[in-house]
């Protein structure tokens, strides 16, 4: 009987010594998903979206210098979906060396999915008091188009809103990713695909309400929208979110699948000589991706109480590479960081100064890209590390 | 009945068994290299004693051949020496095997039942053709150990990759790498600190973890060391005749150390084949190498 030989060298050569060798290679061990102190901090966020932060809102009077204002409420929260994006933007950029252009159009259907359940729900508090959306009966539409069947349905909306993005990412993923697209091509045809939906939105024909979107939104679940409570529920929701996707991608890139990312992102080739098809990498990634980003802009809608095709244009999608590339890519912590930074400045600069925004963002892009090639995580390491010698 | 008696019947038994197996290998293929034999998909068939053969493969680029009508072919447990003059197509030669270039005719085969042209890279590295590039392409952002995970033979799909866990049998095959590879030392350093002969051991060694039945070896010692060398020569003369090497080399010395037969390849096609003294006396192998 023939016993199973391992075709190592050493078995080839003999070596009776090789069992003992192996055994004094001291070989890593898979680390726990976070560090002690990183679930500390995780537990710390955690009671600060669901316990602290809701308590400062409806809690504390109005009064108190400890409120948090509807304002920053709704602020963080909207941010909080950025960094949902950003992180989304990370897993296809950072880990896969895949730069997309077009994430906007994934943040956008989400929220167009989202946009047209709180649409009916307006019922017939509209402003023609009408049994469709405002915008349908100033068409002069009698009936719903055929797209819109399930929209009066949240579980029906929940699942398109993971759906819809999934496939138009797997349709448009398998075919650019098996023509070997790569690089600045992909990023280009990313930003095409963004703003000829974009165009394909703004038109009334398509039924999603021209250039003027959804608005107006009254209740979400038959429950008002605006209540203070509604709006807390939505930004725990949201943090909630953000944390579990923090933790999945964490989860996801400690895996073998995530090195084999990596890998493709450094040597493709080799990937492929090694014995992985990477079209089915990619594409799994790319998928995960358009979805996290369209989970963000589902509860992006509803928090903002608009959504139009503005959603889509590039500059939108430029700018959750730019979080992603302020914050540091390749980390999982950068983006999040990179989105509140970028937002934050925003917040206050288009107030402050409305017309520097743009040049400010650009500068920072440039300055980024040329001295914080690792973004302000990056930054942070190095110092730490300097500190430490 | 005697216990002797019981383990001379058992011993007949299995032999027979292996007959009927078709297990004896000989250099025709024994027993098992006749017509009526099942081809299992996906394993090398070398009964004929061939695990690779290349057949008029022909390729051009804008006009220029770079193979021309290349015949040749290599026996399992072989080591084969590749040498010729720069641009004699001997890397064209090997992305055709691998399947990053698509020949414009010809047949490429491994063993007797697989027709490579029909396989993409991916497959191609799965059936057991290993290679390393010219240029070392390690992941030079992973350290030395996940390199290696990476290479390891497994299934290579999307799901299993997210789900594995290294047992403990190939963590002593990656252990025994390491140390054949003489890494051992630098488990945990990212590929990218090595040095380049380094670099050029650990693409070694991920090809060994990959347990290819036919390695392609595009200049391995380039950049080593004299000393890293003579390790590399001592390897590959260990790993002949388990696995079927490919050698492309232009360190002569090196070529000395390790060939049986040598091919000269030049302008894509084979000039001559032997041994290295029978080819550097041939008329024609000087003066391609030494001008016209």
């Amino acid at each position: 009987m023939t016993t199973p030989t391992l075709t190592t060298p050493q078995s080839l050569a003999g070596s009776p010594a090789a069992p003992a060798v192996s055994a004094s290679v001291a070989l890593p061990v898979k680390g726990p998903l976070l560090t002690r102190t990183g679930w500390s901090a995780f537990v710390v966020a955690l009671i600060v979206v669901c316990a602290i932060a809701p308590a400062l809102n409806l809690w504390v009077p109005e009064s108190s210098a400890l409120h948090m204002s509807t304002y920053a409420v709704a602020l963080l929260g909207k941010i909080m979906c950025y960094a949902i994006a950003a992180l989304a933007m990370d897993l296809i950029w950072g880990y896969t060396g895949i730069l997309s252009l077009g994430h906007g159009v994934f943040f956008a259907l989400g929220g167009y999915v989202m946009g047209m359940y709180l649409m009916r729900q307006i019922g017939l508090e509209g402003n023609y008091k009408s049994n469709l959306p405002d915008f349908m009966v100033f068409l002069d539409w009698k009936t719903l188009p055929w797209h819109w069947t399930f929209s009066d349905s949240f579980a029906a909306t929940l699942f398109l809103i993971v759906a819809v993005p999934a496939v138009v990412a797997f349709v448009f993923g398998y075919f650019a990713f098996r023509s070997r697209i790569k690089g600045v091509y992909f990023s280009i045809i990313t930003q095409a695909m963004t703003f000829a939906a974009m165009l394909l939105f703004f038109r009334n024909e398509t039924g999603f309400g021209g250039n003027n979107g959804f608005t107006d939104f009254k209740r979400i679940l038959d429950i008002p929208i605006a209540t203070p409570s509604m709006r807390m529920t939505l930004f725990v929701m949201t943090g909630l979110t953000l944390l579990g996707f923090f933790l999945f991608a964490k989860w996801l890139v400690g895996s073998k699948f995530g090195r084999v990312l990596q890998a493709i992102r450094d040597a493709e080739t080799r990937v492929m000589f090694s014995g992985y098809s990477p079209l089915g990498y990619k594409l799994t990634i790319w998928v995960i991706s358009a979805v996290m980003c369209a989970v963000a802009g589902a509860l992006y809608v509803p928090q903002v109480g608009i959504i139009n095709p503005g959603e889509m244009s590039p500059a939108n999608s430029i700018e959750i590479a730019i979080w992603a590339a302020v914050g540091g890519r390749a980390s999982l912590i950068g983006p999040i960081v990179g989105a509140f930074i970028v937002n934050g400045a925003k917040s206050w600069l288009t107030v402050a100064y409305p017309e520097f925004w743009l040049y400010f963002l650009g500068a920072l892009f440039i300055g980024v890209t040329l001295f914080l090639p690792n973004g302000v995580v990056g930054l942070v390491k190095k110092l730490r590390k300097g500190a430490e010698q | 009945m005697t216990p002797d008696l019981f383990e001379e019947g058992a011993r007949r038994v299995q032999q027979h068994a292996a007959l009927e197996a078709g297990q004896t290998n000989t250099e025709s293929g024994g027993r098992s290299a006749s017509e009526g034999r099942i081809a299992t998909p996906g394993e090398v068939d070398v009964t004929h004693g061939r695990i690779l053969y290349l057949q008029d493969v022909s390729v051009s680029f804008d006009g220029f051949k770079a193979i021309n009508k290349l015949s040749l072919d290599i026996a399992p447990g072989e080591l084969r020496c590749i040498i010729g003059p720069n641009g004699a197509g001997k890397t064209t030669m090997m992305d055709i095997i691998t399947g990053k270039t698509r020949p414009d005719e010809g047949t490429v085969f491994f063993g007797s039942t697989i027709d490579l042209l029909r396989h993409k890279e991916a497959e191609i590295a799965q059936l057991g053709i290993g290679r390393k590039f010219q240029k070392p392409t390690v992941f030079e952002q992973l350290t030395v150990f996940e390199n290696l995970e990476l290479a390891l033979k497994t299934n290579k799909g999307v799901k299993s990759s997210m789900f594995f866990k290294l047992d403990s049998r190939q963590s002593d095959r990656l252990a025994e790498i390491l140390v054949t590879i003489h890494l051992a030392g630098s488990v945990g350093r990212l590929a990218g600190n090595l040095s380049h002969g380094q670099k050029q051991w650990l693409e070694i060694g991920m090809l060994l973890m990959q347990d290819p039945k036919l390695l392609l070896l595009d200049e391995p010692v380039a950049g080593m060391t004299d000393e890293e060398t003579a390790r590399t020569a001592e390897l590959f003369l260990t790993l002949k005749g388990k696995h079927s090497l490919m050698v492309v080399e232009h360190d002569m010395s090196f070529i000395r150390t390790i060939s049986e037969i040598v091919t000269v390849l030049c302008d894509g096609s084979v000039l001559a084949q032997g041994t290295l003294d029978q080819v550097q006396a041939d008329e024609r192998v000087i003066e391609v190498y030494l001008g016209r």
